[in-house]
């Protein structure tokens, strides 16, 4: 086991770099970060623009631009940004965390929810309750969620007007400035992520419900759960300890291969609710032809990506008995 | 005896026999909800493509009529340059149904090539042609389409080739898997046997039984490709004026939601009508195609 983790280690180290390699020169290859400078009208004089391209490393090829940004990256410099004031290394740091409350307590409750609700259908397999909660599911996979997300918003305001006063905030990630006191921070903090947290969850959460339901309903039916019931056990103890302790172990690869498309919805979710988080950076970023930030944000998405394969192949083994490496 | 229950020697058994294809036609047919989503997805193409050219207002036509809601000469509404919002909604939905519909063709086709090579061949060729696709999944899919589509997109078949760039790697995995498990099949053993050329038994042998398979996920990406579309839209990266979108309209229509919700509404609806109705479509020919289901839905 061990040697199989150090191996598996061990190999997404080139797939991080080729990775990176390929979204820098994405980014190169797709934006011009002198095009703001020079579509300004007045355009901005020849010696403003030569300025900026050796600030920029512009004038050097794409390769060893490549190798001193990755270079760099070790030391905690992520490049040069197109606002000369700005520190990616730094900016991307204090949008990471903010970005990280909203996707991990959402992936907690769209679990909690996905097990709940994929249990209790299989259970139930053809009841109201299954052919409801399997609308519903569908429902969220077809919303997109910046419409849910906007209706969110929109019912947290008529709530709030409804209340006559700031119940819940509905705009931004914490208070601008926030409030004196550890406890009145956190809670400030916590009731901003209310209504953003719900709608990233709900989107998410559809998906694996019905998974968890269709890999519930193959545990059930095969035959050593029968065994289980033949020898006496209740119907509860199968289910909880033979059933759904197997059933599960599918739904970690499921759910950390889905990171990615959570960190998407995230973008769209903190655009609506004006969070600064790593989506409003990115989206600025590449409005702004900011080429070493968007490819930082794509590095650190990626790292995020693979850490969680990693972790996925990892858990699978440990929480599956029959898989063994050699 | 009656005549008609009189079977000549071969029709002892009374089993009438029916092709692949009757036999997957059929079982679709039991899935109700995918052939009550069949028939509103049809209708809805009718008219996204002859209603909106039957309409008597023309999608960027300004009429009279500022801001009023949905009423008998404007069903959706009018926006406040007294664009008919019905008009709009229908011009939106052909743009988000030929981005998506080519979309998924296109990943389909590049993603499913791509699987069936890597997994008939196995070996380094497998190894390097999955790596390939791994790197391409390990990017959030929409901040990529995002950066390419701000420099290269804008119209509607640059911003389908720009997801279609990043979904075929899904297609090509699970192609991959199809094939693997179709390899080892004894028919393939036989076709091998008779000396058929691997291009003939990719073509004729494992295409054709994994085209279940593929289908189903076809469906899948057209209603990811249309969700993603007009998340990219709302983000001011996809379909710009004067072109549109679903996903353009809503993202429009958004700091009027108080004012005039209908603006909001009818395209978000439109969005989810869609994406809704090929996933059911998608759900029913899984299980017609499944050839181990032999239970019918109740």
């Amino acid at each position: 086991m061990l040697a199989f983790a150090v191996r598996r280690i061990l190999y997404s180290i080139p797939v991080l770099i080729v990775a990176s390699f390929i979204i820098f020169a994405l980014g190169s290859a797709s934006a011009d970060p002198l095009a703001p400078l020079r579509e300004k009208n007045p355009p901005a004089p020849q010696n403003v623009i030569d300025a900026e391209t050796i600030r920029l490393h512009l004038d050097q090829p794409l390769l060893q631009r490549y190798f001193s940004w990755l270079g760099g990256i070790f030391t905690g410099d992520f490049g040069p940004s197109v606002v000369s004031t700005a520190n990616i290394g730094a900016d991307l740091g204090d949008r990471f965390l903010v970005t990280i409350r909203l996707i991990a307590l959402a992936m907690v409750i769209a679990l909690i929810l996905a097990v709940v609700i994929g249990v209790l259908t299989a259970v139930k397999q053809y009841s109201k309750f299954d052919y409801t909660a399997t609308f519903l599911g569908f429902l969220f996979l077809a919303m997109p969620a910046f419409w849910f997300a906007i209706l969110l918003k929109q019912a947290g305001i008529e709530f709030n007007g409804l209340v006559g006063t700031q119940a819940i905030y509905t705009i931004g990630q914490a208070s601008v400035p926030p409030p004196q006191g550890t406890g009145a921070y956190i809670a400030d903090i916590i009731g901003h992520m209310i209504l953003p947290t719900i709608s990233l969850a709900l989107i998410s959460y559809a998906a694996w419900s019905r998974f968890t339901r269709a890999s519930m309903l193959e545990v059930m039916n095969s035959d050593y759960v029968r065994l289980a019931r033949a020898k006496g056990l209740t119907r509860r103890t199968v289910m909880v300890k033979h059933g759904l302790r197997t059933a599960l172990i599918p739904l970690t690869t499921v759910t950390a291969l889905d990171i990615a498309s959570i960190i998407g919805g995230a973008v769209v979710t903190e655009n609506v609710f004006q969070w600064k988080g790593m989506g409003d950076y990115l989206v600025n970023s590449i409005r702004m032809n900011d080429v070493y930030a968007t490819a930082s944000w794509l590095l650190i998405a990626a790292t995020v990506v693979i850490a969680f394969n990693l972790i996925a192949d990892l858990l699978y083994g440990v929480l599956d008995p029959r898989i063994r490496y050699a | 005896m009656p005549e008609t229950l009189v079977k000549s020697p071969d029709r002892e058994f009374t089993v009438e026999e029916r092709s692949q294809a009757q036999l997957v036609f059929r079982r679709f047919l039991q899935h109700r909800a995918a052939v009550v989503s069949l028939c509103v997805f049809v209708v809805l193409i009718l008219l996204a493509y002859v209603g909106g050219w039957l309409w008597k207002y023309d999608a960027g036509q300004y009429t009279p009529d500022n801001s009023v809601p949905p009423s008998w000469d404007h069903p959706f509404g009018t926006d406040s340059a007294g664009r008919d919002q019905f008009a709009q909604v229908l011009r939106g939905t052909r743009i988000s149904l030929q981005v998506s519909v080519s979309v998924a063709i296109l990943a389909t086709l590049v993603g499913t090539l791509w699987g069936s090579v890597a997994g008939y061949f196995g070996g380094w060729v497998d190894t390097l042609m999955m790596r390939i696709s791994d790197l391409v999944l390990t990017l959030p899919l929409i901040a990529v389409a995002a950066m390419l589509a701000h420099n290269f997109g804008g119209s509607w078949y640059l911003i389908a080739l720009v997801i279609a760039a990043l979904y075929w790697a899904y297609v090509s995995r699970v192609a991959r898997g199809v094939v693997l498990s179709l390899r080892e099949k004894e028919f393939v053993e036989a076709a091998k046997a008779l000396g058929a050329s691997d291009t003939r038994i990719i073509l004729r042998h494992l295409v054709p039984n994994a085209l279940g398979s593929i289908l189903v996920n076809l469906t899948i990406l057209v209603a990811l490709a249309i969700l993603l579309e007009t998340s990219l839209s709302y983000l001011g990266f996809g379909v710009t004026p004067p072109d549109t979108s679903l996903g353009l309209l809503v993202s429009e229509a958004q700091t009027a939601l108080t004012t005039r919700p209908w603006l909001f509404y009818f395209p978000g609806l439109f969005i989810i009508i869609i994406a809704l109705t090929i996933n059911f479509i998608g759900d029913g020919l899984r299980d017609a195609f499944d050839p181990q289901q032999t239970k019918v839905r109740q």
